[in-house]
């Protein structure tokens, strides 16, 4: 019998990266993640892993560099201010071909902001947010379960592509405790042997010529060479690996798209809607990059007049993807707020009146 | 009869891109030739800096690794703690480990990493065009120190090596220069000691090298090497630190 904890956000996510076989974490403390950063320090030890607490989010995102060139999974975690000082590593990362996971627990900005949560670092996730042409893959968990299950995925998809992946969370869902069914198909020893091998890592040259790890390229051409290598990798991406949830979408006039925690208010309300008889739908984005476009597309062939409201908590970020992927041909609405508030049932309803009338 | 002297195995043989009279070339072959000697060529991983020798690997024919400017000594914490049977160490220049990358520096002294530090102090700032380091001398004229460096504006040489000493977790820090074939010689017996505390286990050790940089000091190759004898090593002089 598989077991069932009750646990934080935080300790899923941390929980999950164990599991999937990440053998590396360093990181510096911000709220609202402390409790993932904790976590580590208790569990890495025991399964043979390596904590250290960096002296700056500077140093704890090089740390990742330095064991994910070693060929080690790695992860670090941080908040909103704390990401945005990492994001030189992580070009550097993106650069160099590392794979990586780093945990973004937004909280609210500009600047020092405050800890409550928002979803306000979904541009800086999805553009790049360092220097240069490069994507991070994002993905958006939005509850315990999905934040613990989501981790095997972060990971298989950093090795799978060498690239850095994002797991977009909020201060709501680091802090909020659910129960969570904990899987037994993954383990560290499993996983580690179904890594590939890495030939590129850093190892010592035994037997081989030697490896470098470089994003440098001075040579003419050189560098827009690798700059085609990866956009090369970005569109495989964009084709094989959108995810998303959606309800309801076949006869609905209006839908609701929002993702996080922020989509577990929608769905319940959707739900409650169709309940109620008004014609509504679901579309929670799971991966923000790459950004599910097709659904956007499909549901705008199949539907004459529907409006999509775009519920953030942020003043309209992801809105600018779903426009983006609708091409004008459905009327694209916002509801948003960040910096303390959340948008409520109460607001979202009178914004679906106003929208019928 | 034996082959007693013969090109370094861990040190490629072409040409660098170093200015006439540079001490890089001259710390590159000293780090290959003892990494030869210690047989550690299969398990040592280097991890270069941003500066001039950023292309250092181009070099050197063993692992290496870039490292974003200053954070040479968190990336090879890392390559270190998750591969101790690896030999890591970092080449650094004084912009990259006493400025930006001070931090680093500092805390990675200060947990005692089991790691070796190649520090080379030029004065100044190479691959960006002659400005103004931390271990710049007072008076000494850069491109953003065009007057020559003053302590009221600019504060003093800063001595990062006398700081490190401080450290309960170091354990060896030397400072050496390359101005002389008997300072080359002496510069080597460090580099080997630095490299044989790591294989020892015993900690953090860092090798502080002089070293010449005729063209933005505005000198003659001999002339820089004169200038560390008479004016250098007086600001910081040489010998075991810790």
């Amino acid at each position: 019998m598989l077991k069932k904890v009750l646990m934080s956000g935080n300790e899923a996510l941390a929980c999950g990266a164990i599991q999937a076989g990440c053998h590396f974490y360093a990181g510096y403390p911000i709220t609202p993640q402390n409790e993932l950063t904790a976590y580590m320090a208790r569990r890495m030890p025991e399964v043979g892993g390596i904590f250290i607490q960096a002296e700056s989010e500077l140093a704890a995102i090089n740390m990742v560099f330095g064991a994910a060139a070693a060929g080690k999974m790695a992860i670090t975690s941080s908040s909103s201010p704390g990401i945005s000082l990492k994001q030189e590593g992580i070009s550097y990362i993106a650069g160099c071909e590392l794979p990586a996971v780093i945990v973004n627990v937004m909280r609210g900005g500009p600047g020092l902001g405050n800890i409550s949560p928002a979803q306000s670092d979904y541009f800086q996730a999805t553009r790049g947010g360092g220097h240069g042409d490069y994507h991070s893959i994002v993905l958006a968990p939005s509850c315990v379960q999905e934040a613990y299950d989501l981790m095997f995925l972060g990971f298989a998809l950093a090795d799978k592509y060498r690239n850095p992946v994002i797991i977009l969370a909020d201060g709501m869902l680091g802090q909020m405790m659910e129960p969570l069914q904990l899987s037994d198909k993954n383990n560290l020893k499993t996983e580690n042997r179904k890594l590939k091998t890495k030939e590129w890592a850093l190892t010592g040259c035994k037997n081989r010529k030697p490896n470098i790890i470089r994003s440098l390229y001075l040579a003419e051409g050189a560098l827009e060479k690798l700059n085609l290598v990866l956009q090369k990798k970005y569109k495989t991406i964009q084709q094989k690996e959108p995810r998303y949830e959606d309800l309801f979408l076949d006869d609905a006039k209006i839908i609701l798209v929002a993702y996080g925690t922020m989509a577990r208010i929608a769905k319940s309300m959707v739900k409650r809607l169709r309940n109620k008889g008004k014609k509504i739908g679901f579309i929670r984005p799971i991966t923000l990059w790459p950004f599910p476009d097709k659904i956007f597309q499909r549901i705008t062939i199949n539907h004459k007049r529907l409006t999509l409201l775009v519920i953030e908590m942020s003043y309209g970020q992801m809105l600018e993807d779903v426009k983006l992927a609708v091409e004008g041909k459905a009327k694209v609405e916002f509801l948003g707020r960040a910096g303390g508030g959340i948008p409520t049932e109460e607001e979202i309803i009178n914004k679906i009146d106003r929208l019928v009338c | 009869m034996g082959k007693i002297f013969k090109h370094p195995e861990s040190l490629r043989n072409i040409s660098t891109h170093y200015c006439a009279g540079c001490g890089h070339g001259i710390a590159h072959r000293l780090i290959a030739e003892v990494i030869d000697e210690l047989g550690i060529r299969e398990r040592v991983i280097g991890v270069t800096p941003v500066g001039c020798a950023v292309i250092a690997y181009d070099y050197w024919d063993f692992d290496c690794t870039e490292a974003a400017h200053g954070r040479a000594l968190a990336v090879a914490t890392a390559i270190k703690r998750v591969s101790p049977e690896n030999i890591v160490f970092t080449y650094q220049g004084d912009g990259d480990l006493a400025a930006i990358g001070t931090g680093e520096t500092l805390h990675t002294a200060n947990r005692g990493e089991n790691l070796t530090v190649i520090f080379i102090n030029n004065a100044v700032y190479g691959m960006t065009g002659g400005q103004m380091a931390p271990t710049t001398l007072l008076g000494q004229k850069t491109a953003t120190t065009p007057k020559g460096r003053q302590a009221k504006l600019e504060g003093y040489p800063l001595k990062i090596s006398e700081i490190l000493a401080q450290l309960p977790a170091v354990k060896y820090i030397e400072r050496r220069s390359l101005h002389a074939p008997q300072e080359v010689l002496k510069t080597k017996k460090a580099i080997r000691q630095a490299f044989q505390n790591q294989m020892d286990n015993l900690g953090f050790s860092l090798v502080e090298i002089l070293s010449p940089c005729p063209t933005y000091w505005g000198m003659s190759p001999k002339k820089a090497l004169d200038w560390i004898q008479d004016v250098m090593v007086k600001e910081f002089p040489l010998g075991r630190i810790k």
